[in-house]
């Protein structure tokens, strides 16, 4: 039975890899050859950087089993210090630039992400929903706050007033609430594309491994994992600040790839999108997320779907509630059951 | 001295409004163990009503709060009955999932019926401060009707669930469903009933808040909605007096830290409390520490 299930685990992620393969091949033909609209070329590089991120929510949510609504907080963090990394390092080639960058962008993640993870994975509740929500709020008021200036001595830093003073040849790179401006964007597709594989290859083999499989027995029964010696903290912070990592190098892609960054673009209303794409997708489901979150950073850009603009949050929040009680709900799911699934067994108890 | 006086008479008054959002999460999270992130955005809804019947319709100030107050009820029981009843055997993550959905419907539904225009919260309290000390201590009538409000509210609510028949049936749920159940308590009515109060609490709030800050938009409940719940974490989630003390508390630490500290920064600093309480007594200053059972 065990065996069954692993090579079909190892089919299915197979099959997300070719696909993900087979959808960069389509899209650059598509682009070289200028079948697809400026809008969507210009598209590509943040598709790949919010399949990223639901990636990196979904091990959250989806393997971990707890939430985080601050994962935009994580995406900024990432964003600032990659934008700030990127102007700073005196590297001349570009892609290398873009991996040091983005290798930078991670570890500030990861390092906020342990300093959130710290207090809040060792106690048992919904603590870290409430506290990344509040992460959220604080990162958007901190990188607000944040001047970084640059000149022949190095890095100038200066926390809620601009009091960076240059020798000759300074620049700013962090210019408090006006954000990060004229950046060099430096992001390709094809980054974004080898991130996307490189995280999916993380996250596969994390899930195939003993440390993955002491997480998703703690997401499925605590103390049962707890009573046969799984050290609760250890496992859910380590998926943790992997997933905040993840979410810094998928913001340091997004930032640049723009021209501008302020912080008020990684608000609640990103970290609540990048939770429909995850629930749109089904937690745990990799490929999923990443069918959800193209479709819907596409969706919204094509001309059909502007008129429906300002309903789009409004729909975004009746599609977080109707599939949570869609797989939630035990009537419901007794009713699709005898509907579609008469031939399957139930499997295994969903608790 | 008399302008330290000042600023803790403010936070009194804000930590009194954070005390009464607090105890509609306390409750909530007592007995159907779930937190409802939805509860912030109930008390913009509570303020936008009041708003409306007050300079829309021209109904007095009195009136607007009742009926503010009647909507957010039946808005608490209506979304009790639509998204959380339903998953009361799902896990957590669903529960808080279906939540944070609601919290965001509420928002951006907000948005779509009285857009995202800023609107200005008339005051129903004569400006005019009372003067102590020869006028130098100002004390705003806004602030001790908030004061009272809170000081009321918590003096029912006790009365309410040591006293009364419901009250008693909501600490039996709260301590063990099953066992409440068979002993012919009706747990799916105590849990409406206590979504009913805290909303009607919300909503309360959302009018004291609004007269302190005027500016009404559609994510208006959301920071005061967080903070609250930061409040009840402080005083210990579960606990009516923990949530008077940790929004009182969390108030005066809110409104020193953007008069000594940075203004900017005063929201940091107000999570920066939560992620020490949690760090160092994650139970709260009043809250029990429960034994896990298995």
């Amino acid at each position: 039975m065990k065996k069954i299930r692993l090579s079909k685990t190892n089919r299915i992620n197979f099959a997300t890899f070719g696909a993900v393969i087979l959808a960069y091949a389509v899209f650059q033909f598509m682009s070289g050859t200028g079948m697809l609209s400026s809008t969507i070329r210009g598209q590509l590089v943040p598709i790949c950087a919010y399949v990223t991120m639901a990636l990196s929510l979904n091990l959250t949510v989806g393997v971990l089993g707890e939430l985080s609504l601050g994962h935009a907080g994580f995406m900024s963090v990432g964003a600032f210090a990659g934008a700030v990394a990127a102007a700073a390092l005196p590297i001349d080639s570009d892609p290398l630039r873009l991996a040091a960058s983005m290798v930078i962008a991670a570890l500030a993640a990861a390092a906020a992400g342990t300093l959130v993870g710290i207090p809040v994975l060792r106690l048992n509740g919904d603590y870290l929903a409430i506290v990344t929500l509040a992460f959220g709020q604080i990162i958007k008021s901190i990188m607000e706050n944040l001047y970084i200036g640059i000149d022949a001595r190095g890095l100038h830093f200066s926390f809620l007033e601009n009091r960076i003073i240059f020798r000759d040849g300074g620049r700013m790179l962090l210019n408090g609430a006006m954000g990060v401006n004229g950046i060099a964007k430096i992001s390709s597709f094809t980054a974004g594309f080898v991130l996307v594989m490189l995280v999916l290859a993380v996250i596969f083999n994390l899930v195939d491994s003993r440390a993955g499989r002491a997480i998703m027995a703690l997401r499925d029964n605590r103390i049962a994992a707890e009573s046969v010696g799984i050290p609760v903290t250890k496992y859910k912070l380590m998926a943790f600040v992997i997933s905040a990592a993840m979410a810094g190098a998928a913001g340091a892609l997004f930032a640049l790839g723009q021209n501008t960054i302020t912080a008020n673009k990684f608000d609640f209303n990103t970290s609540i999108l990048i939770l429909v794409f995850v629930v749109l997708g089904g937690q745990g489901n990799m490929w999923g997320s990443i069918l959800a979150a193209t479709f819907l950073t596409v969706l919204p850009e094509t001309r059909a779907m502007r008129g429906l603009a300002d309903y789009r949050m409004l729909v975004y929040a009746v599609v977080l509630i109707l599939v949570m009680l869609a797989t939630n709900n035990p009537t419901i799911q007794d009713f699709i059951n005898t509907r579609f699934r008469r031939k399957k067994k139930k499997g295994g108890a969903a608790k | 001295m008399l302008i330290f006086l000042n600023h803790l008479i403010n936070g009194i008054s804000l930590g009194s409004v954070y005390a009464i959002i607090a105890l509609g999460y306390t409750m909530v999270y007592g007995i159907a163990k779930m937190l409802n992130f939805a509860h912030g955005d109930v008390i913009m809804v509570g303020a936008y009503i009041c708003f409306f019947s007050v300079s829309s319709f021209n109904l007095p100030p009195a009136v607007g709060v009742v009926l503010a107050v009647l909507a957010c009820t039946a808005l608490g029981i209506v979304i009790e009955r639509l998204a959380y009843k339903p998953l009361r055997q799902a896990t957590s993550l669903a529960v808080l999932i279906t939540a944070i959905g609601v919290s965001y419907f509420l928002q951006n539904g907000a948005q779509l019926l009285w857009t995202s225009n800023i609107k200005m919260f008339p005051s129903f309290f004569s400006a005019s401060p009372i003067g102590l000390f020869g006028g130098e201590l100002k004390i705003t009538i806004a602030a001790i009707v908030t004061v009272a409000a809170c000081v009321v509210i918590m003096l029912g609510l006790t009365w309410f669930t040591g006293r009364t028949r419901m009250g008693k049936a909501m600490r039996a749920c709260s301590e063990d469903k099953a066992a409440a159940q068979l002993m012919g308590i009706n747990v799916n009515a105590t849990i409406s009933m206590t979504f009913a109060i805290g909303s009607a609490l919300a909503a309360i709030a959302g009018v004291l808040f609004c007269s302190v800050y005027p500016t009404l938009t559609p994510t208006t409940g959301s920071m005061p909605g967080i903070k609250a719940f930061t409040a009840a974490v402080f005083g210990g989630i579960g606990s009516i007096p923990g949530a008077l003390l940790g929004g009182v508390l969390l108030g005066v630490i809110e409104i020193f830290a953007s008069a000594y500290i940075s203004t900017q920064m005063s929201n940091a600093i107000v999570f920066a409390v939560l992620i020490v309480v949690l760090l160092v007594r994650p139970s709260g200053l009043l809250g029990k520490q429960v034994r896990e059972k298995v």
